[in-house]
């Protein structure tokens, strides 16, 4: 289950439901990550982009990769601008016992911040300025300069 | 006729060029020189899947995409 939202989450109501959705399904642990936005650097807030197609094929994959393991990886992120002290993000893993779900959402979040199509944005004087300092090249970046 | 589209903070509007390859479309690029950095930090997809290979055929209606270095969270 991937969720797009317009703009900050409701993190209580989405985990909330998540548990009420996954709480029939015998999974014994549920282990959530939420990112919220910290007051730094003088930033009113954070502001994203994202690609639907791209970030759709490599959550896919991770569905399948904790599927392999009896394991269920849901996630949620905003589109648009996120206040600080407002929240942006949230992985979960469920599994049936904590060792699988302990290990899967370590490897799932750091994942998700080098390979998912989603740019980040500081929101400075109401502007958005590209958080590039803070950015990471995707895997086999580089690939059309290789010729020059 | 491919179409180039350039993804988050890359600010350019899509380029519809020929190109039978990826590398027709790193050389084509490449001539612009506001694209120089991006071309060297970002990834490329073809019709939305990651590519690793500059050897890759190209057909009229090809998407490419170009995708600058990401912080999601």
């Amino acid at each position: 289950m991937l969720e797009l939202y317009n703009g900050a989450l409701d993190v209580p109501a989405i985990l909330k439901r998540w548990y009420e959705e996954e709480s029939p399904n015998n999974y014994g642990a549920y282990i959530p990550f939420v990112g919220t936005v910290r007051a730094e650097d003088g930033i009113e807030g954070l502001s994203f982009d994202i690609y639907e197609p791209i970030l759709q094929s490599w959550f896919s994959a991770w569905e399948q990769k904790a599927n392999n393991k009896g394991a269920k990886v849901v996630m949620a992120h905003s589109i648009g601008d996120v206040m600080v002290h407002e929240s942006s993000y949230i992985a979960a893993v469920f599994s049936p016992k904590r060792r699988v779900a302990l290990e899967l959402i370590d490897e799932y979040v750091e994942d998700f911040k080098a390979s998912a199509p989603i740019w980040k944005y500081d929101i400075i004087d109401g502007l958005r300025v590209y958080a590039k300092e803070r950015s990471t090249q995707i895997k086999g970046s580089g690939l059309l300069g290789v010729i020059q | 006729m491919v179409r180039v589209e350039f993804l988050g903070p890359i600010q350019k509007e899509p380029l519809n060029i020929e190109a039978n390859t990826l590398s027709d479309v790193a050389k084509i690029l490449s001539q612009d020189e506001e694209l120089k950095e991006w071309i060297a930090t970002s990834a490329v997809a073809v019709n939305d899947t990651l590519v690793s290979s500059l050897d890759i055929s190209l057909k009229d209606g090809d998407k490419i995409s170009l995708l600058p270095p990401v912080c999601g969270g």
